[in-house]
């Protein structure tokens, strides 16, 4: 017993010593992500690209000499929780910067806590709100869900659709994607028949699918990141929905495509060049990071790299570039350095930022996607005179 | 309004109802048996149709699915040897906290052993897309086979409590515990076999509904709430009045799609299950003087 309280006391005593060493020469980045609960496909390959990109970063000897300490906090997707992380690790571990949280409910959630500890924050969540209005300190790497919509709305006035089903999750993402397609619609010539949102845990959608198709809908919309989205298409189709099936830029993980099988094929949506980095031409300017995360990712933990895990990259690499250009770790320095980035590659496109601009992406960031034999493929632009898809 | 529609209603409805009732029943053996309720029955569920998944990486789907369920029952058993068993007269409450202690372990777990993908078992006939049409309403074969699988279930279960000596000893454990040991039962023997009995019956239902709702290591909690609402709707113990209630709560959601916003859908069950916690506790089939004489 005494030895065990003298080791104690040793131990103690030891990283008492040693902490404030580490801490002089380290940059401390803390993360947030959803890397359990429903939220997992976002969170998990986040925390995963981050911790690959860490090792690699303090192999390389660090920025500037100095290595990063990486602190990733699991969520689990619930904002309570996000907030009580994010308020640890401003004012106990004194970050720098937070990456995520995954989902835009927690970014919303803690944006004020950012604000007020004067912390970095940059989410790996799509909603628009998240970045309109700017907040000083709030930055985010996902395209703009305001984007997607326009993509999907550009992409039916295409295929001459024009009355649209709209079916989201009761989540931060599935409210503010419902928002922007309730408000973007009317401008792209197209009638939002039916707007239905449904719980992020629902086990089966075929009255929800009912309801939308019996409004006369000739596409459904779906705007969801849980497993919810492999369920709607697959009710749709059992019910015998035969029109186009959108799903959100949520759909980029191939995951939610074998959970669907074959009700997945001929989902059409909006996703960044990640899903498609093979097929792009090596004159694409985003070809080179995309091929060098994706091979990177894939050889390391053996699944398929996503879109998500993309977003955490790119959020390191914005950081990265920052503290390069700023040339020390301070908040404020580190802070007005990311406004002034531009041109820097990232998986989601290529990012210029603006003291307006805290997104930095535009629509070109996003290209139309399909499912193909249990593939994403690029989805070709319809010829004239074809209005209906299978 | 047409007719056709409102029957494709009714079959979302029947979908619904008949995978709460699957689920509702693995609670009503172990509350048969010991007057308890036990809120680990939804991880019962999610651990059937996890195990059946990565089973069938290597074995044909039918076996999967049995050794699935005989998996499930095994831990079933450990989990009344290592929890239960050794309580000497535990209070409900006091077992009903270790249930629940169990399900939050038994998530954690599953967690770490199968991370946080989604899974599913593929369908038992045809694909994702394949429906059974009758004119223009549409049914997932797989929602047959839940249905059916229900149905034989319940049957085994009426016939297994009410004819064999076995089940009746089991339900003269839950009525008086006492009373049962002075006539040479093994009460504790009786509590392990209704846990081993609704682990497999859980295991069974989640392999079953897993390619409609998925599983996930947290799938359970959410199928274990719905399948509590049912089995209460119907009275407590009660598998024929669980399938009933399960149908009815079903097409009461699917029917509040219909008309109401769909983000409803979760008020109309839980404010049912108020309704009838208030005016009727003993269920919709249960019997009033019987409840009467339960602990709980």
């Amino acid at each position: 017993m005494k030895v065990l309280r003298f080791i104690a006391v040793m131990l103690f005593a030891l990283t008492v010593m040693v902490a404030p060493v580490l801490a002089a020469d380290t940059i401390k980045i803390g993360a947030i992500l959803a890397v359990t609960g429903p939220a997992s496909f976002l969170g998990a390959p986040e925390a995963k690209t981050l911790d690959m990109m860490v090792a690699d970063i303090n192999n390389k000897g660090g920025i500037k000499g100095k290595k990063i300490e990486l602190i990733i906090k699991d969520s689990g997707a619930s904002p309570e929780k996000a907030v009580s992380f994010a308020k640890q690790l401003i004012e106990e571990d004194k970050v720098l910067a937070i990456i995520g949280p995954s989902t835009s409910g927690e970014t919303m959630k803690i944006k004020s806590v950012a604000e007020e500890g004067k912390t970095i924050l940059m989410s790996c969540a799509a909603a628009e709100v998240i970045v309109n209005p700017v907040a000083k300190y709030v930055f985010k790497t996902p395209q703009m869900d305001k984007d997607a919509v326009i993509k999907i709305f550009e992409y039916m006035n295409s295929m001459k659709l024009t009355k649209a089903g709209v079916l989201s999750s009761n989540t931060g993402f599935g409210k503010a994607g419902k928002e922007q397609l309730e408000k973007l619609a009317a401008a792209h010539g197209i009638s939002v028949v039916a707007s239905e949102s449904y719980d992020s845990k629902a086990t089966d959608l075929t009255a929800e699918v009912t309801k939308v198709k019996a409004a006369g809908a000739e596409a459904i919309i779906n705007w969801s990141i849980e497993p919810a989205q492999s369920i709607v298409i697959k009710n749709a189709k059992q019910i015998g929905f035969k029109g186009p099936i959108f799903q959100s830029h949520g759909f980029g993980n191939i995951k939610y495509v074998e959970a669907a099988g074959e009700a997945a094929e001929g989902v059409i949506f909006p996703a960044g060049r990640l899903l498609v980095a093979d097929v792009l031409p090596a004159s694409h300017p985003q070809k080179a990071v995309l091929a060098k995360y994706k091979k990177d990712y894939e050889s390391k933990y053996k699944e398929d790299a996503s879109t998500f895990g993309g977003h955490a990259y790119d959020a390191l690499v914005i950081l990265t570039k920052a503290i390069e250009k700023a040339g020390s770790a301070d908040k404020e320095a580190v802070r007005n350095a990311i406004e002034g980035l531009k041109g820097v590659v990232g998986t989601g496109g290529v990012f210029n930022f603006s003291a307006q601009d805290h997104n930095g992406l535009d629509i070109n960031a996003f290209e139309m996607l399909t499912v193909k034999k249990g593939k994403f493929v690029l989805l070709e632009t319809p010829k004239k005179g074809t209005s209906k898809k299978k | 309004m047409n007719i056709e529609l409102l029957s494709q209603y009714l079959v979302a409805g029947i979908t619904y109802g008949t995978i709460y009732a699957i689920v509702a029943i693995g609670f009503n053996i172990i509350y048969n048996a010991t007057g308890i309720i036990n809120f680990a029955q939804g991880e019962f569920v999610m651990l059937g149709g996890m195990t059946a998944v990565t089973l069938h990486g290597y074995m044909p789907l039918p076996a999967a699915i049995l050794s699935a369920v005989i998996v499930t029952m095994i831990i079933g058993a450990l989990i009344e040897a290592l929890f239960i068993r050794w309580l000497v007269g535990p209070s409900v409450l006091r077992m009903i906290i270790i249930t629940i202690g169990i399900s939050i372990m038994l998530r954690e777990a599953a967690l770490h052993v199968w991370g946080e993908a989604v899974r599913a078992l593929p369908y038992f006939t045809g694909t994702e897309i394949s429906v059974i049409s009758f004119g223009d309403v549409h049914v997932s074969p797989q929602v047959l086979w839940v249905t059916g699988i229900s149905a034989v279930m319940v049957l085994c279960l009426n016939f297994f409590f009410n004819y064999t000596l076995l089940g009746r000893q089991m339900r003269a454990c839950s009525s008086n515990r006492d009373a049962a040991r002075l006539c040479g039962i093994n009460a504790k023997n009786m509590v392990t076999l209704s846990f081993v009995l609704s682990a497999g019956i859980g295991a069974l239902a989640g392999c079953v509904v897993s390619p409609i709702t998925y599983v996930q290591y947290d799938s359970g909690t959410g199928l274990a709430i719905k399948g509590f609402t049912v089995a209460i709707l119907g009275g407590l113990g009660n598998s024929s009045a669980a399938i009933a209630a399960g149908l009815i709560l079903g097409i009461l959601e699917s029917i509040s799609v219909m008309i109401l916003p769909t983000a409803f859908k979760d008020v109309v069950s839980i404010s049912l299950l108020l309704i009838i916690l208030f005016v009727r506790p003993s269920g919709i089939f249960g019997s009033v003087e019987a409840s009467r004489l339960k602990e709980f």
